[in-house]
């Protein structure tokens, strides 16, 4: 069974909960219990239609407001792929939870009103998930009910989302377009006959089909040690393992390594996962090494190949995405999490803000206010492992801190 | 057949890195156990991060006093056999300290108490962390929850300024007074756990598999009628039907299902075809449309 992690994203009254919540019960994945709690509340309210947003619409405020206010995260299984999809909010100021949302997705839905056709937030959608390097985007048309079916309609929201992917950074995103009626569930789950233009596949079937490469599996092998188990039993006298998540790549009993910052060689003795041994830890795995000298290694230090070293560096250059209703302002303390790895980061300069509707640059920003997104250089007190994100998604992010609230203020993305 | 099991593998890859992120990022962390199908789960997942040694955190159960016998008759074993250090507070206390109040009625039920007796906990032992078995696929609201749920001094859980969780990075600075509650499983469905639970061989208490009970019937759900703790009008009258439990929260809001699974296979098998959820046999869910989200407000994990 493979698993797919889908975001969705769109303005407010687009439909996306509605999407979701038609897949949900044209799939069959409402239970009996949950479309009653829908049924029941649909007709307190007077509605003619089942309210399907009420199976993700999860807090009384956005029941009450009618939108969505946080991502939720919805589970739903074909005979083929198993889903989770993240339902993000659409209000402009909910930016910061569609980008928390896109991190974790291998392929996203922007959904685009029929009526309206493509306006400004597509284009920050499109940006997102394009900064992001989503590699599969659905532009799914809703509302087609509500324009006729009309091909006319469809083609033109095509051409003019068509001019958003020429100016697009990452090329080899792929984007598909599908005209649907989430109300009526055509083209949803199930191929509708009243567009009979449309030649292309229902929206479920496209995500049928969909490769589930990992995006996480891009470039060479990084393993920051999160933990260093020492049992210190008669049994285990001596063992000194060093546990994490492998990224990037695998690592293999034998492999000449490099442990940074020490910049220490060793090789690879042991790759334990629980009570078993394997001659090679995969991508993703959380497993526990063993080197083969008796070196210090701590949690924060990263294990690498001997040829295939990462930048080291105590300054970089991120795209970033800022979350805080306090501004970002050059000479800022900060926290960059990069990964596992915690360390204390000043604001060098602000190099130019980004308009996430592609209508440019904005040069001598002062400030960053929420949801602004910007090239931001940092100057560090000690220096980090990292990689550029285009190459190594895991190793080129990192989050902000704000250490006089303990929040996470922001997300970059290192060029 | 072979059985494809990288789904499973990648939620365990992911739960492994939490525990261990929990153990490196908080002073003094806990794991929440109810000796239910979840916890349990956890426990396993947790004496995998750290082996060979050992879960670098004590298990916590607050113990409502309304458990099935069989819970807390396998609570005592895994513990023994697991050499971990277990910690139990119990409800009945904050009872006799005044500190809440027992329901009465028909639907009286301690599920609700248990709040005033965790925050309670917490606070006595100045734990910064607490590993819950909540999954996100339960219940609408926990649908919205973080991996790293931060809670104020009171316990309670800000839903709509929850900090974000970008990649898998998990931001675990608090405030003094402040506490953690940590979702390794958030992203497994109830499928996904019991699938692990075959997977792994994972011994679980027997009421979780059908057996024949003296039950009674009320608003369409199945209640039991052993132990007296459930309240029981006289009219309604008492059957024996072949039941198990989906889930053992406190006896007193934990409907039964009639069911013919005696092993983990057959449950696997009859879960798959369920048209009902797992929480649709709990009462404390159908109080109101968000029961749940009031709770985890008042700091229900």
């Amino acid at each position: 069974m493979e698993v797919l992690k889908i975001a969705t994203a769109g303005s407010v009254d687009d439909g996306k909960s509605t999407l979701i919540g038609r897949i949900l019960y044209d799939t069959k994945s409402l239970t009996t219990d949950k479309l009653e709690a829908i049924e029941k509340t649909s007709k307190q309210r007077g509605y003619d239609y089942l309210d399907f947003s009420l199976a993700t619409d999860g807090l009384v405020a956005e029941r009450e407001q009618g939108i969505t206010i946080d991502v939720a995260h919805i589970y739903f299984s074909t005979k083929k792929k198993s889903y989770i999809i993240a339902d993000t909010p659409g209000h402009v100021e909910y930016t910061r939870n569609m980008v928390t949302g896109a991190s974790t997705s291998q392929a996203s839905i922007i959904l685009i009103d029929a009526r309206k056709g493509v306006i400004e937030q597509t284009n920050r959608h499109f940006f997102i998930n394009n900064l992001l390097r989503i590699k599969d985007v659905v532009v799914a048309i809703n509302k087609m009910d509500l324009v006729d079916y009309s091909e006319d309609v469809y083609n033109k929201i095509k051409a003019d989302f068509s001019e958003l992917m020429s100016k697009r950074d990452y090329q080899d995103q792929k984007i598909t377009f599908i005209p649907v009626s989430a109300l009526k569930g055509d083209n949803v789950v199930n191929k509708s006959d009243v567009m009979p233009w449309y030649k292309g596949e229902a929206l479920l079937e496209h995500l049928e089909q969909l490769d589930k490469a990992d995006i996480f599996n891009v470039g060479t092998p990084r393993f920051p040690v999160q933990y260093v188990i020492r049992p210190k039993t008669e049994e285990f006298h001596d063992y000194r393992g060093y546990a994490g998540k492998v990224y990037g790549g695998d690592l293999s009993v034998g492999d000449d390594i490099i442990v940074l910052p020490s910049k220490t060689r060793s090789k690879i003795k042991d790759i334990y996962f629980y009570d078993e041994k394997y001659e090679t830890a995969s991508r993703r795995s959380s497993v526990t090494i063993t080197l083969e000298n008796d070196i210090n290694v701590s949690r924060g230090d990263m294990i690498v190949k001997e040829n295939d070293l990462p930048t080291i560096d105590k300054q970089f250059t991120a795209n970033v995405c800022w979350m805080d209703s306090d501004e970002l302002n050059p000479g800022g303390k900060y926290i960059v999490q990069h990964g596992i790895n915690k360390v204390l980061a000043k604001v060098d300069r602000i190099n130019h803000k980004i308009n996430p509707d592609y209508s440019g640059f904005e040069k001598d920003v002062t400030g960053l206010g929420i949801n602004d997104i910007a090239s931001v250089t940092f100057k560090l007190n000690k220096p980090i492992f990292y990689d550029q994100f285009k190459n190594h998604r895991t190793n080129g992010s990192f989050i902000l801190i704000d250490p006089r609230s303990n929040n996470t203020v922001g997300a970059g993305f290192i060029q | 057949m072979k059985k494809d099991t990288s789904h499973i593998n990648s939620l365990e890859n992911e739960a492994i890195y939490i525990m261990r992120e929990v153990a490196a990022q908080f002073e003094k962390p806990v794991l929440l156990f109810s000796g239910g199908k979840d916890s349990i789960t956890l426990v396993r997942l947790a004496v995998k991060a750290f082996y060979p040694a050992k879960v670098p955190f004590p298990l916590m159960h607050i113990d409502t006093g309304h458990n099935f016998p069989e819970t807390i008759e396998f609570r005592d074993r895994l513990v023994k056999e697991l050499g971990l250090e277990l910690i139990v507070r119990n409800v009945q206390d904050s009872i006799d300290q005044g500190k809440v109040k027992e329901e009465s009625g028909r639907y009286a039920s301690r599920n609700m108490l248990q709040t005033t007796t965790l925050l309670d906990a917490l606070e006595e032992f100045k734990f910064d962390a607490a590993i819950g078995g909540a999954r996100r696929d339960e219940e609408k609201a926990r649908a919205k929850e973080r991996i790293f749920s931060v809670r104020d001094d009171f316990g309670q859980w800000d839903e709509k300024n929850q900090r974000p969780e970008l990649f898998d990075m998990l931001n675990g600075e608090i405030d003094l007074g402040q506490n953690v509650r940590v979702f390794p499983i958030s992203n497994w469905t109830e499928l996904d756990v019991w699938s692990y639970i075959e997977r792994e061989n994972i011994e679980i208490p027997s009421i979780y598999f059908a057996h024949k009970r003296k039950v009674f019937l009320r608003d369409g759900m199945i209640w039991s009628a052993e132990d007296g703790v459930v309240y029981r009008d006289e009219d309604e009258e008492v059957i024996e039907e072949m039941v198990r439990f989906r889930t053992v929260g406190d006896m007193s809001c934990t409907a039964a299902v009639l069911s013919d699974a005696v092993s983990i296979s057959k449950v696997v098998e009859e879960i798959r075809d369920s048209t009902i959820s797992e929480r649709g046999a709990r009462i404390d869910d159908k109080r109101s449309e968000a029961a749940m989200e009031k709770r985890k407000q008042q700091g229900y994990f």
